[in-house]
């Protein structure tokens, strides 16, 4: 390690050169074929924040309808139709894919790389995901979006009570959309264990590491189990197999255990990466290093794993044997544990810091009061016996939202404030910014607090209109005011968005003094992310001179990688260079290869099987196009510099 | 039947010994929200020193990891500990009757509507009904949940918890009424286009009250003595009616929809929808569809001509 240090020569940047290399040719070309991990982070940052828009006006509608009892503005057919693609867009098509979007925009950025492990993966991830949105969204079109509820349970989605292209949209569309999840975790891991700088060993990973790490693992072991469901279901409906029909030896409760072991492991693969935000923003604005890191990434990762043993807590009304709910009861309850720890930890973060109340700070605060209530209420759920007064309850609706807005959605928001100014090079307005926050958490907390009581009141979910006079009609009232706030508060930070383009101030490579790597980069940063390579030696490189750390990180000397797309594999634990890996250039396959996908996916949503066999011969040319130039392109031996030592690899795909 | 069918407002033993962990949990959930919502507040607005923006220099104090140690691990564990307990002591005094059942319901769940029969000793003992249960206060009912269609849930929040209702199984609960009343129960598992509109009501009455009820219940249809109630007797079978609907003790015999043998002595209609007024009937026989989008009753089911004397005989199906 130390002979590679001393082996690369101080040396100006050849910064032109780099650019050239790594960066994307204009025009409609360029942007086709690019796969630059900022540009494809930003691409999801902006697809996932128009679904999440997407997302609201369905809730908008279904709040108006609820507003008031006996309102029948909405036909149950639309309303049915409106909630199950609120839950199907919020879940699938916006809560992971904005965090794939940071991560995809921050990962090499925090870790010294160029770019991700593999970067056409990471281009075919995206425009599965956008073409899969586009798919689950086409059936608007035709009238017959999915209305069995994000969680589409059999026999009610079978052929015989869902005769209509609704349900095809689903299992189909989730089919296409696990395929770009998985590939973009798999992305994540490889990226995790080969592509941090030298010395960047994994007790000096910003948290967000962690918590995609974690979600990604979750997300290659558990989405499987969705797209079995989903598999089975279309066979059911298209092919009259019995997998779930009761009458003929099939099992209904099939689906629902299939569709659990992958839906609630989702949702802290939805939860875990904006966690890991708040582990890395809190600091900053704490002006210390978090306290007991070592603890939140170990609580991280624990999480994940009981996360994946808990999933019959959503089946306790099924009639199951006490024996087994008291075990998946327990194993509940044990995960607000390490959400403990976390909280412990951030709040001792903040005890012995100096809070510096900036909007990404209140935000985290904010995060920090819904996550503590999300959790409570979560254990109350977790209590058998009660859960089964609550379950399918309007208690359990405030339950889900203070979980997802308060460990998504407001860790999302704050990191939005702190990482535009790195993605744009402009501020947005701390103003502005302070009234989004006290709009959204009032707004927040009005929507959903008042769900808990209509809930405890008895009030069912998933019901397009409800009585009057059953004690409903004031909470219901107080819940539309309180969403029409929170939509004033979203209204408010895209004016704020779109202003900031054009007036904000300039940020500056590190507008907020903060401690990691991305922030010693400008502001945005240059296609090739690092001038050189940079050498890690703790956790903050930024504050090494003034927390008095020795020895220091190097930022401005490291190997240039210069003759072609290259940066440096490092081991899975330590950081230590084991290669040069050469990069891939930009391609037209990944986008090929999607739409070739969504051809099959469209195809078998109209049964039209002999379309779906000319997509499948599409899709075979794809990649057969993507992996044949690349085979035949020869291994560059040598690489910059006086490094000849460091063995040299081409990056796998 | 008024107010909230709140699971706070027990009036069944299992509700009332889930009301009292349901309490115990609340209280909890809540202090710990106020401690930790304290503790951020203070850590947040403690005096300090030096509130620049300068980066803190120093290691890490020893007492952070006794906080996370004890505030995140410790304490909670033993809450969680009381609290598991709680849950599993709870989950058995609730798994079973404290005494054994007086009489067994069986409820069949169809899209959307409950069908409801009282087991007798022998066939003709049985009771048919729909989307009314009568059970005795003070004694325990067994409940076996069957469905014909998709999964639905029963609940009736002031009684018991809910047990779902899924095609090829059979689920068992009991509900045991403590207090006289009428209670709003519910269908809590969405199944489809009209979820929202599969209710019905618990009636808990005395347990002569109730013999009562189930006697009459148990007898056929007493033919109509009025000549327009008995034109409409007619009509009923000769029209579409009796294609779906059976009613004890006539040639209608048909079982899609609800048994309708003593339909007029039922509080609603359209489970749950409707009260069982003459006015009511009426509307709902001429357009259900208008009230509850996608039942299986068509509009117009009678000619104009045919209908006032169908209302008037459903009126003497007391």
């Amino acid at each position: 390690m130390a002979t590679v240090v001393a082996d690369i020569a101080e040396r100006d940047a050849p910064v032109e050169r780099l650019a050239r290399i790594w960066g994307t040719p204009p025009g409609l070309l360029g942007t086709l074929t690019s796969v630059d991990h900022k540009t494809i982070g930003i691409r999801y940052l902006v697809t996932a924040f128009a679904f999440l828009l997407l997302g609201g006006l369905e809730a908008g509608a279904m709040r108006a309808q609820l507003t008031h009892g006996d309102t029948h503005w909405l036909s149950p057919e639309a309303y049915n139709q409106f909630f199950t693609m609120h839950g199907v867009t919020m879940l699938f098509l916006y809560a992971s894919p904005v965090l794939s979007g940071f991560s995809n925009y921050l990962w090499p950025l925090m870790i010294g790389a160029r770019d991700m492990a593999y970067p056409r993966v990471n281009a075919l991830s995206y425009w599965t995901y956008l073409l899969a949105g586009l798919l689950i969204y086409a059936s608007v079109l035709v009238g017959q979006s999915p209305d069995g509820g994000w969680f589409a349970y059999v026999p009610m989605t079978g052929a015989a009570y869902s005769p209509g292209r609704n349900i095809d949209f689903y299992t189909v569309g989730l089919t296409f959309l696990g395929f770009s999840t998985t590939v973009g975790a798999v992305n994540f891991i490889g990226t995790f264990f080969c592509m941090k700088a030298p010395g960047m060993s994994v007790n000096r990973l910003p948290v967000i590491l962690w918590g995609t790490l974690s979600s990604s693992i979750a997300a290659v072991v558990f989405v499987p189990a969705l797209t079995v469901a989903c598999v089975l279901l279309y066979l059911d409906r298209h092919v009259h197999t019995h997998f779930f029909d009761a009458a003929t030896g099939g099992q209904p409760m099939l689906w629902q255990h299939l569709f659990w072991i992958f839906g609630h492991p989702w949702v802290y693969i939805v939860v875990l990466p904006a966690i890991g935000i708040a582990s890395d923003i809190i600091p900053t604005f704490c002006r210390r290093p978090l306290a007991g890191y070592t603890f939140v990434t170990l609580s991280t990762i624990a999480t994940i794993m009981l996360g994946s043993g808990v999933w019959v807590h959503h089946m306790f009304a099924t009639g199951l044997p006490q024996m087994s709910t008291s075990f998946f009861s327990a194993a509940s309850m044990t995960i607000s544990l390490t959400s403990g720890v976390s909280v412990f930890a951030w709040l001792a973060t903040i005890w012995y810091g100096r809070p510096q109340f900036t909007v990404p700070f209140l935000f985290m605060c904010g995060f920090i009061i819904l996550f503590v209530i999300g959790g409570v209420n979560g254990v109350m759920t977790a209590s058998v016996p009660f859960d089964q007064q609550l379950h399918d309850s309007y208690f359990v609706v405030a339950h889900l939202h203070y979980v997802l807005l308060g460990m998504n959605l407001f860790p999302v928001m704050g990191a939005f404030y702190y990482w535009i100014p790195k993605m744009t090079g402009r501020m947005l307005s701390e103003r502005i910014g302070r009234w989004v926050f006290w709009l959204m958490f009032i707004g927040a907390n009005l929507t959903f607090f008042p769900m808990h009581i209509t809930g405890m009141l008895g009030m069912p979910r998933r019901i397009y209109t409800y009585a009057s006079g059953l004690g409903w009609d004031t909470s219901n009232l107080v819940i539309t005011i309180g969403a029409a706030t929170f939509a004033a508060a979203v209204l408010l930070f895209l004016i704020d968005v779109v202003r900031s383009r054009f007036v904000g101030p300039l940020a500056g490579a590190n507008p907020w003094d903060a401690p990691t790597l991305e922030w010693s980069v400008s502001s945005p940063p240059p296609p090739y992310n690092f001038a050189v390579i940079p050498t890690v030696r703790s956790p903050y490189p930024l504050w090494e001179s003034r927390l008095g750390e020795r020895p220091a990180s190097v930022l401005d000397a490291g190997p240039a990688l210069d003759d072609g797309r290259e940066t440096i594999g490092t081991d899975a634990l330590d950081g230590i260079p084991v290669a040069v890996l050469q990069m891939p250039e930009d391609s037209p396959w990944p986008l090929l290869l999607a739409i070739a996908l969504a051809w099959v996916s469209l195809a078998l949503v109209f049964a039209a099987w002999s379309w779906a066999l000319i997509g499948v011969g599409l899709t075979a040319a794809s990649m057969i196009g993507w992996l044949a130039p690349a085979a035949m392109r020869p291994v560059r031996a040598e690489s910059a510099g006086s490094d000849e030592r460091v063995p040299t690899t081409r990056g796998p795909l | 039947m008024s107010g909230s069918p709140s699971i706070f407002a027990p009036a069944g033993v299992g509700a009332g010994q889930i009301a009292s962990l349901g309490w115990l949990l609340t209280i909890i959930a809540a202090a710990v929200v106020v401690i930790v919502g304290g503790l951020l507040i203070a850590a947040l607005a403690r005096p300090r020193r030096d509130r620049s923006h300068e980066v803190m220099r120093g290691t890490e104090p020893a007492s952070a990891t006794r906080w996370i140690i004890v505030g995140g691990l410790v304490v909670p564990a033993c809450v969680l500990v009381g609290t598991f307990v709680a849950t599993v002591l709870t989950g058995r005094a609730v798994a079973a009757p404290p005494t054994p059942p007086v009489a067994t319901i069986e409820v069949t769940a169809h899209r959307w509507w409950w069908e409801i029969r009282y087991r007798g000793a022998t066939a003709d003992q049985s009771v048919l009904t729909a989307n009314e249960i009568h059970v005795p206060v003070g004694g325990a009912v067994r409940i076996d949940l069957a469905s014909e269609d998709v999964i639905h849930s029963f609940w009736v929040p002031q009684l018991a918890a809910k047990t779902d209702l899924i095609p090829g199984q059979t689920n068992t609960m009991w509900i045991e009424a403590r207090t006289a009343g009428v209670y709003r129960g519910e269908c809590a598992e969405y199944c489809g286009l009209q979820h929202a509109q599969m209710n019905f009501v618990v009636v808990a009455e005395s347990p002569a009250a109730f013999a009562a009820w189930l006697a009459h219940q148990r007898e056929p249809s007493v033919a109509p003595t009025d000549s327009l109630a008995l034109e409409g007797r007619a009509g009923f079978a000769g029209h579409q009616c009796a294609a779906c609907h059976a009613i004890e003790g006539t040639t209608s015999l048909g079982r899609i929809g609800p048994d309708l043998t003593h339909l007029a002595s039922r509080r609603m209609i359209g489970a749950g929808l409707l009260e069982n007024t003459p006015a009511n009937l009426e509307r709902w026989v001429v357009d259900a569809p208008s009230f509850k989008p996608g039942v299986g009753m068509p509009a117009e089911p009678i000619p104009l001509a045919g209908r006032p004397a169908v209302i008037a005989y459903l009126e003497s199906l007391r």
